[in-house]
């Protein structure tokens, strides 16, 4: 009987995962806290099998607490969450053997050594790789014998994505996997997750690293404050923002000496001294004009230097602006 | 190739007892305590009038051996055990995996409790042969009991670990257990020599009918009623403790 059901759901997942290509959707997500903070207030997206899609947020924008309700550690407030095509809470027996989780902290005995740490993790993982290749695919080999008290931040966060791929996962939830490593472990994990989605392992990431999201992400959701304030290709969400010119106009000048702003295609300037810093979409036409002018004037910039918005940018502005539109609202920390 | 229950819980009790054997104090509270306690109840026997309440020194003895080796051995060592555990994150990465709830908290009791039933076997064979206690008359009444006080203390060490913050703060949240059960359910005092009145409140205690039961498997003068009546209390007190470990028990650390 119990055995019928298993097979039964598990006709289910084949089936439903075959139908949607969405292997994680999240509909209007709700997470309240026992406190009543609200850390997540209803957010809605989804990740196509193979693609590698980040979560981009500050510290307590909500990010971990989200990646948990896709884990099934915890039931949503209100909503819905599917992985693989079934509820990761409810339906863990069904959904766990097809997932890899690497947490923002790992949890580990300190007193185990890595090697066993990962033997008694390989018990309890469906089709799980040998303890050696699974150390070597982290570059941790050469430390079996070590207890995990005396690893190094970045060792244990190896260790952490050791177990996460162990019973090769068809997604994989990874929580900031980088925190904590220095540059090469860093490269080191990005080239691993790399490799992942180029074998089909739909991968969703946590980070406040912009540049490892601009890197690796085919699509990302910047998320402020428990809401998903921008999402698309990072291209996309950068393309959305203005890009930026700055220079140093000589004494003696002042803005309103540069031909009016507007005509320029520019939206948005700052003044700090003599550094001026102005926002436009059209930036050829506004870099031409204004070195047109500067040429015809005979004003030399010093400083110059033009941009597209990076990731980073297109960041602060969205998070900024978030944060002006909700400051209506009593302001929470988590 | 999906894993099995047992497959499961073996892999996670086979590092819980590397750990349970690398952490040097626990494991000392765990083994010897249980077998240097009855030392001490052996002085105050000398005083007690055993005689009229149909007991002797060994029918004291015993049980209260087997009581020490449930309550340390088991007890409070997994009260720590899952404390630590959940202070480390350990039990929040377990439950991102296939283990069950239920298979993380009885997987890593495993070893404590085979602990505690090693040495209920070894003190009830030494406590035989140094006492001249003799075969047990009923010994299905010591088995019901030594297994029902295995699950008991296991059950009971979880709940005790839910509302306990640190490893520090659970060497006193086990406290009350401890003491309760030594002064309360027949180990150091058997419930025989206690009032009347005093005696009957004391048989609701957890422990208690455990003790009863052991004791009885030695005495062998346990009507079938007031055995039933022990295991009766025993099993409400583990449905009690596991629903209260289902509605309580913490997983991750208070933040």
């Amino acid at each position: 009987m119990h055995s019928c059901r298993a097979a039964a759901a598990g006709m289910l997942v084949v089936m439903n995962t075959k139908e949607h290509e969405h292997v994680i959707e999240v509909t209007d997500l709700r997470r309240v806290y026992g406190g009543g903070f609200e850390a997540v207030r209803g957010i809605t997206f989804h990740v196509k099998r193979g693609e590698l899609f980040a979560l981009l947020g500050t510290n307590g924008a909500g990010k971990t607490s989200t990646v948990e309700l896709l884990e099934g550690l915890a039931a949503p407030t209100g909503g819905r969450v599917r992985v693989l095509g079934s509820d990761p809470y409810t339906e863990r027996a069904v959904v766990r053997p097809r997932t890899g989780v690497m947490l923002q902290e790992g949890g580990f005995p300190s007193e185990l050594t890595v090697a066993e740490t990962v033997r008694m993790w390989a018990g309890c993982t469906s089709g799980a790789r040998p303890v050696d290749e699974a150390l070597e695919l982290v570059r941790l080999g050469p430390r079996s014998g070590v207890r995990v008290k005396q690893l190094s931040g970045g060792e244990r966060r190896r260790l952490d994505l050791a177990l996460a791929l162990l019973g090769d996962p068809e997604v994989l939830f990874l929580d900031e996997p980088t925190t904590g490593l220095d540059a090469e472990g860093r490269r080191d994990t990005w080239e691993l997750v790399r490799r992942l989605r180029d074998t089909g392992t739909t991968v969703l990431l946590t980070t406040h690293y912009l540049e490892e999201a601009e890197g690796l992400a085919d699509r990302l959701a910047i998320m402020h404050k428990g809401q998903i304030v921008a999402t698309g290709t990072p291209a996309e969400v950068t393309a959305s923002q203005p890009a930026r010119i700055s220079f140093e106009l000589p004494h003696g000048y002042f803005l309103g000496d540069l031909p009016p702003l507007g005509e320029l295609g520019v939206v948005g300037h700052e003044v700090d001294g003599r550094a001026v810093r102005l926002r436009t979409h059209e930036v050829q036409r506004a870099a031409t004009a204004l070195l047109v002018w500067a040429r015809d004037t005979g004003v030399e910039l010093r400083r110059l230097d033009v941009r597209s918005a990076s990731l980073e940018e297109a960041f602060l502005q969205i998070a900024g602006r978030g944060a002006v539109a909700k400051a209506g609202k009593a302001e929470v920390t988590a | 190739m999906t894993t099995t229950v047992t497959a499961r819980m073996s892999a996670l009790a086979r590092a819980e007892l590397t750990l349970l054997v690398r952490s040097r104090a626990t494991l000392v509270t765990a083994v010897l305590v249980p077998l240097l306690l009855p030392l001490s109840v052996r002085s105050a026997i000398d005083g007690m009038d055993l005689a009229d309440a149909g007991l002797t020194v060994g029918t004291v003895l015993l049980p209260a051996a087997v009581g020490f080796a449930l309550l340390f051995a088991v007890y409070a060592a997994l009260t720590s055990a899952y404390v630590v555990r959940r202070e480390e994150l350990v039990l929040k990465r377990l439950r991102t995996g296939e283990l069950h709830d239920r298979e993380i908290l009885v997987g890593a009791a495993l070893p404590a409790t085979g602990i505690g039933l090693t040495q209920c076997v070894l003190l009830a064979a030494g406590c035989t042969v140094l006492l001249d206690l003799g075969a047990p008359p009923a010994p299905h009444l010591a088995v019901v009991g030594v297994l029902l006080g295995l699950v008991l203390c296991g059950a009971l060490a979880a709940v005790t670990a839910g509302f306990t913050r640190t490893a520090e703060s659970a060497q006193v949240t086990s406290l009350p257990m401890l003491f309760v059960s030594m002064l309360g359910s027949g180990i150091t005092v058997p419930l025989e020599l206690l009032p009347d009145r005093l005696a009957s409140v004391c048989e609701l205690l957890p422990l208690t009918p455990v003790i009863t039961l052991v004791r009885g498997g030695w005495t062998g003068d346990l009507s079938a009623y007031e055995a039933l009546g022990a295991v009766a209390t025993a099993l409400a007190w583990t449905v009690l403790a596991v629903f209260a470990v289902r509605r309580w028990f913490r997983w991750e650390p208070r933040r």
